[in-house]
């Protein structure tokens, strides 16, 4: 199993969403965050003084994966995520040791 | 005899025969008493019905300065300090409601508006004893006394509510309820008596030196402002200023307030006509204009500068108008109030951008920039400005004709009166200042912690959340 975190611009969810459940992911957390990678913030004026507002406005997703359905959630994210300039985001794979279903105890792949 | 002189003939013997009648009339002898007492009853009636139309603007406008307080300052104020501080901002307006009320009924109204000397109120009329339903003809003669003393109450919460704009984020409830208190006692008190108190130094009508204040631009916010400058300097910066990066939380309620306070303003500078006459339509068109052309100076001036006209700007040069045309508002011409408002626009924002960053000095919320200044313009172009055609302040010659009060219609010497009301206000203010400053800080302290100073007021003075995102 397989955890995917992407950080997204806020205006791509709804596309990035749309594209996760059409390829057959069922479940997913969004998270609000603010960040920056190399992206430069935007100033802003305050009392005409001008400040430089560095923690950008960003979407986070993640979900739990089978390890066959990596390449077909990375392909739909960075089809509908991407625009081609700084700011884009970024994917983060990483192994899960274990997953619960709450209601019934499953646990493992049939979990997820 | 031809058609054309019918008319006229038929008009004159129908006025004619009536005129010649009341002619004869006198010769009948005195009218009777019946008849007097109708008139007497029909005057009654009359002076009635005036006060009635006066009565209700002002007793409108003292609800419309009050809604200047809550919620025009404290979503103003409010809107502009960080969130964790919203509901400790707010309280220290809403506090004045209270503390201020109170104080007025007991003392204040009496100092500031008793007979006393040329410098502060007796206590006569503390408990609003002698106080009553019927006009005094000092104060505004076809309204009732506690109408004038309710209408001046609302001006006496504001005054020490804007100084709070200096001292954001960073001063002790119980501290600043005590302060606030005793300044509006020692300072605002004063400062009105000597204007618009009857027997005050610089009141219009035979002061020492009589200064045009119509609604208060050197009681209101000079003595604010400049008070709001000695706090912001003796209380130091918020930690952080001016490195951190403090935006306001939420422009969107700063921007409501001020329209709040826009809209309150009229009530302020027009119900300050104590009538519902032409005078109050004057001071009612001056605020209008006035805030118009303040933002669009201030907007302008920021779109010059920064390149992006700011919402901030926009709506801090509407209240800089505003402020600096209070004391013109009853006695300048509408162009003098677009002149006036666009000046203060300009210079305000000049004020707030530059000479505030020179200097270095913490007034959070530029009540020193807007206020301060702006009353002190105000009071100055009010010199130069006052025309006896919208306001025969000092009365009329002998042929009728009003006499000059300010600058353009000759009165150059007015302007030595208003620098001396400004001087006496920047000094009482001052002074006043300082000394309690310094008495309550040595008592009970002022600043707030370093650790509720970071926590924020909401959590650490009131045990409360301004906002639950998660509720």
């Amino acid at each position: 199993m397989l955890k995917v975190e992407a950080i997204i611009q806020p205006a791509k969810l709804d596309a990035v969403k749309e594209a996760l459940i059409e390829a057959g992911i069922d479940g997913m957390t969004i998270l609000e965050a603010r960040g920056h990678g190399r992206q430069k913030g935007h100033s802003e004026f305050y009392r005409g003084r001008e400040y430089t507002i560095d923690l950008l406005p960003k979407v986070k997703i993640e979900m739990v994966v089978n390890d066959d359905m990596k390449e077909k959630v990375v392909e739909a994210i960075l089809r509908t995520a991407r625009t081609g300039h700084i700011g884009d985001g970024k994917i983060f794979i990483s192994r899960v040791d274990d997953a619960i279903r709450i209601r019934n105890d499953e646990r493992g792949e049939t979990a997820i | 005899m031809c058609r054309r002189a019918f008319m006229p003939l038929i008009l004159l013997v129908s006025l004619g025969l009536p005129t010649g009648a009341l002619a004869v009339a006198p010769a009948l002898g005195p009218s009777p008493p019946a008849t007097q007492a109708q008139v007497a009853a029909l005057e009654q009636a009359v002076r009635d019905a005036q006060s009635a139309g006066d009565n209700a603007w002002v007793l409108v406008s003292a609800t419309l300065v009050l809604l200047m307080t809550a919620p025009g300052l404290t979503l103003f104020y409010g809107g502009l300090v960080r969130r964790k501080n919203i509901l400790g901002t707010m309280m220290q307006s809403f506090a004045m409601m209270g503390l201020i009320t109170v104080l007025w009924a007991l003392v204040g109204y009496s100092l500031a508006f008793g007979a006393g000397n040329g410098f502060i109120g007796g206590f006569e009329h503390a408990f609003l004893r002698g106080v009553g339903l019927s006009p005094n003809p000092n104060y505004g003669g076809t309204i009732p006394e506690q109408t004038f003393m309710v209408y001046q109450l609302m001006f006496a919460i504001i005054t020490p509510a804007l100084i709070t704009g200096a001292f954001a984020e960073r001063v002790k409830f119980s501290s600043m309820a005590v302060f606030l208190s005793l300044w509006s006692l020692l300072v605002y008190c004063p400062m009105a008596h000597m204007i618009w108190g009857v027997g005050g130094v610089l009141n219009v009508a035979g002061g020492r030196w009589p200064v045009l204040d119509f609604a208060g631009g050197t009681v209101v916010h000079i003595t604010s402002g400049v008070a709001a400058l000695v706090c912001a300097l003796y209380l130091g910066k918020r930690a952080g200023y001016p490195h951190e990066n403090m935006p306001p939380h939420s422009m969107v309620l700063s921007f409501i307030g001020a329209a709040l306070l826009w809209f309150g303003w009229f009530g302020f500078n027009a119900g300050s006509a104590l009538n519902a006459g032409p005078l109050a339509t004057s001071a009612f068109i001056n605020t209008q204009f006035a805030a118009a052309a303040g933002a669009i100076g201030w907007v302008i001036s920021e779109w010059l500068q920064n390149g992006k006209p700011t919402a901030l700007g926009a709506i801090s040069g509407a209240v800089a108008g505003l402020a600096t045309v209070t004391q013109a508002s009853g006695f300048v011409q509408p162009m003098s109030a677009l002149g006036i408002g666009l000046v203060a626009g300009i210079v305000c924002s000049f004020m707030v951008f530059k000479i505030k960053r020179y200097f270095g000095y913490d007034d959070s919320l530029d009540a020193f920039g807007v206020h301060g200044v702006g009353g002190t313009i105000g009071a100055l172009l009010t010199g130069l400005l006052a025309s006896g055609a919208i306001n025969a302040a000092f009365g009329k010659d002998a042929t009728g004709k009003p006499i000059a009060t300010g600058a353009i219609g000759g009165n150059w010497h007015q302007v030595v009166n208003q620098a001396v009301g400004i001087g006496t206000g920047w000094s009482l203010a001052i002074l006043g200042t300082l000394l309690l400053l310094f008495a309550v800080d040595k008592t009970i302290g002022l600043r707030v912690s370093a650790a509720d100073e970071a926590e924020g007021l909401d959590l650490s003075q009131h045990g409360e959340e301004g906002y639950d995102f998660n509720g």
